[in-house]
Parts: C-alpha cells; structure tokens; sequence
C-alpha cells in the first residue's frame, strides 16, 4: 500500500466478534476499515454515515439478517458494493443475499488473500461467483423452461454456461480465460451477466429450487 | 433471526402454493352454462359444502363463498327465506360440465361487493320484518349480528390464517354437512338437535306475543336452541379444533428445531470456521472441516435425497478422501440422477481421480465438479498441485490413469487426463446415460 494511493474503504458486517476481530487484523493492512457493526440497524447507520467502498456483509445477522442490510441501504445508498460472507452454504441463504443486491458470495472458510481479491474484484464492480455458488446458478438455472417469462433473463447463454462450469470446477478468472480462448475483461463480462439475471431473473424455478433446498 | 427464518420460509411456501393454484384456476375458461347461457349460475363442484349453490354465486359475484354462505343462513334464520332463496337459486343455477370443473378464477374477496351482500341481506331482512315473516327481533338480530361479526372476522383474517384454517378443515373427512350423517349416532344427533333447535325457536316465536319482558324465557329459548345447534355441530367443531391444536404442535415443533439450527449454526459453524482459517495443524484443520460438512448435512439437509441418487455419493467422496488424506475437496453436484451402474463407475473414477490428486499433486484442494446433462454425466476432478509431464508418467500414476479410464471404458465412457508441470491436473470424465 502505497502512500497517497486512494485505499479500498471497507465496512464490516458480522456479529461474530473473534471472526470481527480476525478479520480487522486480516485486512488492516491491505484495506481501510472504515466501521464495523454486529447487528443490522447498527450496520444501515454505520454504513449511511462513512459510505464505504465495499460492505463485508454476515449473511446471518440478529435484527433481520444481512439482507435486512442489503435492502435498507441500497435504497439510499445503491452506489455501495456488498461482498456477502457467510459460514453457511445454504441455497436459500446464498440466492437470497445475491438477489438482494450483493455482488458475490464467500464462505468463511475462505484463505485471507482469496477474501482480499475478492474484495477488490467487487470494489471494480464485478461480480465474485465462489464454486459453490457457480454450481447452484448452473442447477437452478438447469431444466426445461416451461413458465418462463422473459427469455432473455431467464436463460444462460451457451457461453455462461460454459464460465459457470469452469468456474465450479475449480478455475479462476484468469484460467477461465485462457481455456476458452476469452480475455479476462470478457469472462467478468459473462459472470457480471450471470450475477444480473439471478438477480433479475423471474424464473420461478429459482426460489422455488431455493426453498426446496432450505433449513428445516 | 431463527424466527425471521422460518417465517420468511413458511412465507415463501405460501406464495408458492397460492400461485400454483391461481396456475391451477385457469384464467378465462369458458364461464357460461352448457347450454351457453352465460346469464346462469354455474354450481361450484371444488367449492361446495350443500350443492355448490354458494360457492358458484360467490364466484360469479366475487365475494368469497364463505360470506355468501353466512348471508344465507342469516336469511334463513330470519323467517327461513334463505332456506326458500337457496332453493330458487339451486333451480336456477346449472351443474359445471366435466371439461369447466376449474373454471373460474379465484377472485379475491371485494370490500365494495361483501359490503353489497351485507345490505342486500340486511334490506331483505328489514322487508321480512315488515311483512311478518320474522322469528322476532330477539333471535334475529342478534344472529345477524354474530354472522356479521364472523364475516367480517374471515375477511380481515390474514391470507395465512385462512389457509390454515381451510387446511385443518380440509384434513377432516367430509364437510360439516356430510359430517353430520356420518357416525353411529349421527341420525339420532341431527333428530334431538332438530328438535332442540326447533323447539327453541318456536318458544322465541311464542314468546313473542305475549310481549312479556320475559328475558327469562327469552334466554331459555336461546339456550335450548343453541344447545341443539350443539349437538348437530359440535363434533365437527371439536374435530376442526383439534386439527388446529395439533397443526400448531407441528409448527412450534418445526421453530424450535430451526431455533437450534440457528444456534449451532452461529456458535459451532463459527467455531468450525475459524479453527480452518486459523494456522491451525493439518489434521485439526481436516476434522474440524469434516465435522462442519457433517453438521451442515444435518443442519440444511435437504428433504431426504432418495437412497441411491447420484448427489449424496460424489458428496460423499470428499469426506473419504478428506479422512484419509487430510487435503480438503470442494464438490460441486449440478443435477441429480438416480445411481445406476455407469453413476457408480463414475462416482468411483471420480473418486479415485481425487484421492489420486490428493496423494500425488501436493495440491492444497482438491475439485470435483460432476454435472448430470439430459444425455451424458460429465465429471472432472482437478488440482492445482505439481502436475506431471504425460509424456514421462511415472508408472505409479499411469497405472491410476488406466485403472480411472478402465472404469469408465467399461460402461462405455471416456476418460482425458490432462496435466503439464507445474499447472496441476485434471482428470475428465464423460459417460452417456443409461439410453443404452
């Protein structure tokens, strides 16, 4: 990090205060930790008044849930970027964050530098499609399309489809890249798509593959 | 938050069950009669509890039929018109032909339009009163009074009480008419009860007369009528209640358990998280990786994946290889399939690819992706480990090569192992299903 360079703004969200506190030391020096807060309401005043770059949001939150967050500030806020994490890998909790706005989804499982790229990925405005995330878009958008109201939204193209799958099967960006013969710019494209049509997307298959895949 | 959760889920049920049976309600089919005289009532068939009378004015005017059912049976307790109004509008209506058994959507109950049968009823009773044709203000008004209050209950209750409510009923056998004759003692019940009703009226009617100020006999009457009301109805009423007790049990049951998961979810799954990201040694880092899947399968476990389905095997790959290797894997099932023979040889090379991966690639994870497409199962299993020359295998690795491509040849598959120094390896299977 270099003096005089503009540093990513980051705000987090978790109310897990050893997983706050790991993540603090993880990214202080990479990043600006402009706020953090452990509850939603906390959360929409912290991130209203220090208008962070990127918001490290807990899926799992006391008061309504990260996307409670997602909701209330995107409608004052749209400019700010949500980058979800989550210890859950629920289909439900991770469809559901997306479709609320967030730009990416990671668990927290995740290495330090993988979240750190992460984060700047969705700084840039891309989107950040972890495997398991990858593979749910590919299964909830898989089967016939029957009930389908707008194709355009409600289908992947072959090309996505074809990201989407390097993508859950291990590949980063850069190596999707190279396989497909595509330039890194064009599969963000793809992905950035992909992210908009889940978000989009009235494919009723989507919640209802989503619920049936829930808690309980 | 479990709480948020669950009702966000029972929400999301909800919608979906309303839509399939708007879905179901098939917009625009035809509404006439057979004869094609669009004037008639059509009967109800989904929605009758005597001959469908009510259900089908109900649809026709928009109101929902339960309303229309209470204006009838106020009319009929003010001076039985609604007993002689039921029966006209029965000879009038038509019976729904097979094909039109849906017809009609369901239309949302209308404020303006239940208000106009509320007056239509309340003019007609006003117009009986004036002729005489009235048990007297004592029992009917006060009747009128408890249909209104019931109404208006049934309509500002809340889309999801209703359903309840419809569903508790909907588990009791019959409906509360067809509920009556049922039973040992039904005829004797409806006989007594008839009687009772009867009698407490006529008493109401007598009374009337005498203009006594006779609150006692007055009460009388309204007790040995509702203890006949009582005994017609009290079974199915109790039954209805107990329904509802018991869907209740199920849902408080249903909460706590989602209270718990929230629970283990925010403490253990945490503490799980956290040894993994922590330099912790390898094999806590396994254990503690395995024990999150294993309670994370209990947690979201999806409602009971058929035995023998393509899914929970490859799932079960990473918790073999994880236990002997102590290198993570990520598994990605897009799809589900049931598990025939060439499934099984696919689960089998894929999991030999990756403990294969795992023991010779030095790699920190390994992938395996396996997508079930309509006409073949494509699988790879890929690390980002040393990766090794094709050219000069070491002759460990080829015969692991042979004995992943052997399984797949056998039933008919291809297997592609790609590899370069220094790039990792990934191993791809295909197989064409069980179209043979």
């Amino acid at each position: 990090m270099n003096p005089g360079e503009p540093t990513t703004r980051v705000f987090l969200v978790d109310d897990h205060h050893f997983f706050l506190a790991g993540l603090r030391a993880e990214l202080g020096g990479q990043f600006e930790i402009v706020g953090d807060a452990a509850e939603v309401d906390a959360a929409v005043d912290g991130i209203r008044r220090t208008r962070p770059d990127v918001v490290l949001l807990d899926v799992h939150l006391p008061g309504g849930g990260g996307r409670a967050v997602l909701e209330a500030v995107r409608q004052t806020h749209p400019e700010i970027r949500f980058l979800a994490l989550s210890v859950s890998d629920a289909a439900e909790d991770v469809i559901g964050v997306i479709r609320a706005g967030a730009r990416g989804y990671v668990t927290k499982t995740i290495s330090p530098p993988d979240l750190a790229a992460a984060i700047r990925r969705v700084e840039g405005g891309d989107a950040v499609f972890s495997p398991r995330l990858a593979g749910f878009v590919l299964d909830a958008f898989h089967g016939d399309l029957t009930g389908v109201v707008d194709p355009e939204l409600d289908q992947l193209t072959a090309r996505e489809r074809e990201v989407l799958r390097h993508i859950a099967r291990g590949f980063t960006y850069k190596e999707v890249a190279r396989r497909l013969h595509l330039s890194v710019k064009t599969v963000e494209t793809h992905v950035s798509s992909v992210l908009r049509k889940l978000q989009l997307s009235s494919r009723h298959e989507l919640t209802r593959w989503a619920s049936d895949r829930r808690l309980v | 938050m479990a709480d948020e959760d669950t009702s966000a889920a029972l929400e999301g049920i909800t919608t979906t069950q309303a839509s399939h049976r708007q879905a179901g309600g098939v917009r625009g089919a035809p509404r006439g009669s057979p004869g094609g005289s669009s004037w008639a009532i059509v009967r109800s068939r989904d929605n009758r509890i005597l001959l469908g009378v009510a259900g089908g004015l109900g649809e026709r005017l928009g109101v929902d039929p339960i309303l229309v059912r209470i204006a009838f049976a106020v009319l009929a307790i003010a001076g039985g018109s609604g007993v002689l109004l039921y029966l006209l509008a029965w000879g009038l209506s038509v019976e729904p032909e097979a094909a039109t058994v849906a017809a009609g959507p369901v239309r949302r109950p209308n404020g303006r339009q239940a208000l106009a049968l509320g007056m239509v009823v309340l003019g007609t009773m006003l117009l009986l009163r004036q002729m005489g044709l009235w048990f007297g203000d004592r029992i009917a008004w006060p009747v009128a009074l408890a249909a209104a209050g019931a109404a208006v209950i049934w309509a500002r209750s809340d889309d999801r009480d209703r359903a309840r409510w419809t569903r508790a009923g909907a588990r009791i056998p019959g409906n509360p008419v067809e509920a009556l004759f049922s039973g040992r003692v039904g005829l004797v019940r409806i006989v007594v009860g008839g009687v009772l009703v009867a009698s407490g009226m006529g008493l109401a009617l007598a009374n009337q007369g005498t203009n006594l100020a006779a609150a006692g006999n007055a009460l009388l009457a309204m007790a040995i009528t509702a203890a006949g009301l009582l005994l017609i109805f009290g079974p199915w009423t109790s039954r209805l209640a107990r329904q509802l007790a018991e869907e209740r049990r199920v849902r408080i049951r249903s909460e706590a358990r989602a209270e718990m998961a929230a629970h283990l979810h925010d403490s253990v799954l945490h503490t799980l998280a956290l040894i993994q990201r922590a330099d912790s040694a390898p094999e806590v880092v396994a254990l503690a990786r395995r024990q999150e899947r294993e309670l994370r399968a209990w947690l979201y476990a999806p409602p009971a994946p058929p035995d023998g389905s393509l899914r929970p095997a490859v799932e079960a790959i990473a918790t073999r290889v994880e236990q002997l290797h102590n290198v993570p894997v990520d598994v990605v099932v897009v799809g589900d399939a049931p598990l025939d023979a060439r499934g099984r040889a696919m689960v089998d090379a894929c999991q030999e690819a990756a403990l294969n991966a795992a023991r010779h690639s030095g790699a920190p994870l390994v992938s395996v992706y396996v997508e079930v497409e309509p006409d073949q199962l494509t699988g790879f299993v890929r690390d980002q480990g040393k990766g090794f020359d094709p050219e000069r295998v070491p002759s460990d690795r080829r015969g692991i090569a042979d004995s992943i491509r052997g399984r797949v040849h056998r039933h008919g598959g291809t297997a592609v192992v790609t590899s370069s120094p220094g790039e990792g390896t990934e191993v791809q299977l295909r197989m064409p299903r069980t179209a043979s």
